[in-house]
């Protein structure tokens, strides 16, 4: 029974890693963009709920409403301002602009808010729980969070799939300079790509302030967990993106269950097994 | 004959150091079609390039319905009027037929052309209208690809080398289109290697010679010799 409710746990833990990973995914799957400060982003997303409830005094879930569009605007305005500036034929300056912002993101939330550990706490959303019988329990926060990805990645996939913008996106991430014979401005595009991406992260952050204790270090090991989810499931797939984020949490949750030491590493393991065998990941994006 | 649809003057073309197009006078009026031949790497594509804004032409002399745009974008000389069948179709291979064609609507500067007429000029489209846009054979793709570009209501069409690895037959169905395309009120640019097919469409040839444009007029006056001089540069090669 130990072992179902490992494997239960590391379900509802890929859910925070899927939203982790959907923001990164949708920007390389979009721009051809990686984005090393995708994970401080998301501490600064943890930290931006923070500030929220100080100042409001609400439940940290209300904070969703501020902290999102927030996020989103910031990723509008600084992929229209600097970002766009870094994209080109050469991958390299994306790369050493966002490890340059990941370095000014840690540093900055270290002066302000110091190195201490925080964390919001959500009343009875913590320790509130469902049992499934058998002596078998969900938490209700894991639940929520794991819900929210399938929403959120189901309400992606339909926008992707449905609306004339996701439309011009998808095109976008089939070819960037053809798409600009169709009308569409590409640095506009992005700028929207970033903005839906950035929103995502405001949430995965909003969670993960809830969920676990942050500090401002702790982004760099998010953009890992991120990266493997989205390479698990294979680049350019949002579902994908999500089992990959299963995977990762579910072997996470059985390495913990052989012994806590070995959790992070039995992520890192299950990565790379797939990576040997199928290098592409389980799901890469489908063609025609 | 209209007005002056695209006109350009002295236009000079760089690939970073190297110059590609050395001063093209080219000047379409509404209505017309107007052929552009030439050999490989005589400019043809890149002179497309230039006046659709995908290369970058600063502070030159280049006029679209009557505005100087020498310094437009791409995306905005679309929503202007201009519409570009690209060299290699360039269709979105995760989006399907339909799609494909909506997507050249993002940019539309009217509302003449719609989903129903592309599939009445193009039959064939509506029957694969579900299909991934490069699942297709090559020239159901071109027609994919042109009528992509008139969902955006072009007022200027500009085709490159829409015959390119077509089998003749399949040519042929394609530029049976011409004509309805042009009574929707499009003014066609049609950039070709085969120079029988561009003769018999155009109003006007210019033939194109390692950027520059080496000859122009109306086919009927245009001699089959002055024509492979102009294509092969021939005389240069004999003195």
């Amino acid at each position: 029974m130990d072992w179902i409710n490992a494997i239960v746990q590391g379900v509802l833990l890929g859910g925070l890693y899927a939203l982790f990973a959907a923001g990164l995914s949708l920007m390389f799957g979009v721009m051809r963009f990686v984005n090393i400060a995708h994970g401080d982003f998301i501490v600064m997303g943890a930290y931006g709920a923070l500030v929220a409830v100080g100042l409001t005094g609400l439940h940290p879930l209300w904070t969703l409403i501020l902290v999102v569009p927030g996020m989103a605007v910031l990723g509008y305005v600084g992929q229209r301002v600097l970002l766009n500036r870094t994209l080109g034929d050469d991958i390299l300056p994306p790369l050493l602009v966002t490890f340059g912002f990941s370095v000014i993101i840690q540093n900055v939330l270290l002066e302000v808010f110091s190195a201490d550990s925080q964390k919001l706490q959500a009343g009875w959303l913590e320790t509130a729980s469902i049992l499934l019988g058998g002596g078998l329990s969900i938490g209700v926060m894991p639940l929520l969070i794991f819900v929210s990805a399938l929403v959120l990645i189901g309400g992606l996939q339909a926008f992707f799939y449905r609306s004339s913008l996701g439309r011009v996106l998808r095109a976008t991430s089939d070819d960037q300079d053809t798409v600009r014979l169709m009308g569409a401005d590409n640095k506009i595009i992005f700028a929207y790509a970033t903005a839906i991406a950035s929103a995502v992260v405001g949430i995965a952050g909003v969670y993960l302030a809830m969920r676990t204790n942050f500090d401002p270090s702790v982004g760099p090991a998010r953009l890992l967990f991120a990266f493997e989810a989205v390479i698990i499931g294979g680049l350019g797939n949002l579902w994908g993106t999500l089992a990959g984020g299963v995977i990762l949490g579910v072997a996470q949750a059985i390495g913990a269950q052989i012994d806590p030491g070995f959790q992070i590493l039995a992520g890192h393991v299950a990565f790379l097994a797939v990576l040997v065998v199928k290098p592409q990941g389980l799901f890469p994006k489908m063609t025609g | 004959m209209g007005e002056t649809v695209l006109k350009t003057q002295g236009l000079k073309a760089f690939y970073g150091d190297f110059q590609a197009l050395f001063g093209i006078n080219f000047e379409i009026n509404e209505g017309e079609t107007v052929a552009i031949i030439g050999s490989n790497g005589a400019g043809k594509s890149t002179f497309l390039r230039a006046i659709t804004g995908m290369l970058k032409t600063p502070g030159q002399d280049i006029s679209f319905l009557g505005k100087s745009v020498g310094d437009a974008r791409a995306h905005a000389l679309v929503k202007m009027g201009m519409a570009m069948v690209p060299e290699g179709r360039k269709l979105f291979p995760s989006l399907t037929v339909e799609e494909n064609l909506l997507i050249g609507a993002y940019g539309r500067s009217g509302s003449d052309w719609t989903l129903d007429s592309v599939y009445d000029l193009f039959p064939i489209l509506s029957e694969r209208r579900h299909h991934g846009g490069t699942d297709l054979s090559g020239g159901q793709q071109q027609m994919v690809a042109i009528g992509r570009a008139l969902m955006s209501n072009p007022k200027l069409l500009l085709c490159d080398e829409i015959s390119l690895g077509l089998a003749p037959i399949v040519i042929k169905d394609i530029y049976e289109a011409v004509p309805k395309i042009k009574a929707h009120g499009a003014t066609i640019v049609v950039v070709e290697q085969d120079v029988n097919q561009a003769m018999a469409v155009a109003d006007r040839v210019y033939c194109f010679q390692e950027g520059h444009v080496s000859l122009s007029g109306r086919p009927a006056e245009l001699t089959r010799d002055q024509i492979s001089a102009a294509y092969f540069g021939l005389d240069e090669e004999i003195a």
